[in-house]
């Protein structure tokens, strides 16, 4: 039974996908965006990846939403219409999708102990870390311990994201600051 | 109404993020997911109350501090096991049992990723609401 899970939840993702190219008001596409990602963090957790699936509905469902709401409210909320027949494009994307549904032909199966992914270094983790780290979530003790260096570098990523938009945002902000500054001292 | 269920949830949204901060190396989570969630309590009490009211319960000269202490906090736990002897996050040589300092390694970056990710996502929708309301 678990395939009917499968079925409706990719069928639902796909109909979002197609709602969300075909819809202009951007706030209800955003929403629905959101809806989205929620149904993306339901397949994550049927995968059995509740990491994943938490971060996708906090960051995806959540924050991303709220940001793209307010960033709507700083910009327009009506796409333009497109002045000819998008038909390069959809060209492009049939093929693209064509190739990728090609390229799954020689992957392996879900969840296949013999695929190479499984074969390399996941072994080793899941027979050594029990002595080695001694965590019962084998995914933080990769992340954290196994590849300290990443998690690191991944931290630094955000922070400069976070600097770079609140670098954005202040420009202008700071600017009229300066001026209310100037008009405070005058009085 | 929304004011209502909201003031209902927070407390407990905030509280799940302390626990997924915590036991991350016990369940699924860990300091992303903790700062995240942490951060969305925030913004929805921003949302739904006032952001001036969330200002004023979380100072932005606060979170924007937080931010690079975080992965400050995280770098110093790669020089702390530099100085005791190990090579950089090599937990092993935090306490006397590797398998304890790995434990205390783990959980001391994660509260590092943890800060850092919730005051980054605090301080972009601070931003965002001040560009807002400035208009």
């Amino acid at each position: 039974m678990n395939w009917v899970i499968d079925v409706v939840l990719l069928a639902l993702l796909m109909l979002t996908a197609v709602t969300i190219a075909r819809l202009r008001g951007l706030f209800s596409a955003a929403i629905v965006a959101g809806i989205y990602s929620l149904l993306g963090a339901c397949w994550m957790s049927v995968l059995d990846q509740p990491d994943v699936a938490f971060t996708e509905a906090a960051v995806g469902a959540g924050i991303s939403t709220v940001l793209i709401l307010v960033t709507l409210s700083l910009t327009t909320s009506e796409e333009k219409k497109p002045e000819r027949t998008p038909l390069l494009p959809l060209v492009v994307v049939l093929i693209t999708g064509a190739a990728l549904i090609y390229g799954t032909i020689d992957m392996p199966r879900l969840g296949d102990p013999q695929a190479p992914t499984n074969l390399h270094v996941a072994p080793r983790y899941i027979e050594e870390s029990p002595e080695e780290i001694g965590v019962p979530n084998l995914v933080t003790a990769v992340l954290a311990s196994y590849r300290g260096y990443d998690t690191l570098g991944e931290t630094a990523v955000i922070l400069t994201a976070g600097v770079g938009v609140m670098i954005l945002l202040g420009g202008a902000r700071r600017r009229r600051w300066r001026d209310d500054d100037d008009e405070g001292d005058d009085a | 109404m929304p004011r209502v269920v909201a003031k209902l949830l927070i407390p407990y949204i905030l509280l799940y993020a302390f626990y997924v901060q915590w036991h991350g190396d016990y369940g699924p989570g860990g300091g992303f997911q903790a700062g995240v969630i942490f951060a969305a309590a925030i913004i929805l009490y921003a949302l739904i109350f006032d952001l001036r009211a969330a200002q004023r319960a979380i100072r932005p000269w606060f979170v924007g501090l937080l931010v690079p202490l975080g992965l400050l906090f995280y770098i110093g736990v790669g020089i702390a096991t530099v100085l005791k002897g190990g090579v950089f996050l090599d937990y092993n040589v935090l306490a006397h049992d590797p398998v304890h300092g790995q434990h205390l390694g783990i959980l001391l970056i994660e509260l590092g990723v943890g800060t850092t990710v919730a005051a980054v996502m605090i301080t972009i929708f601070y931003g965002f609401g001040e560009a807002v309301s400035d208009r």
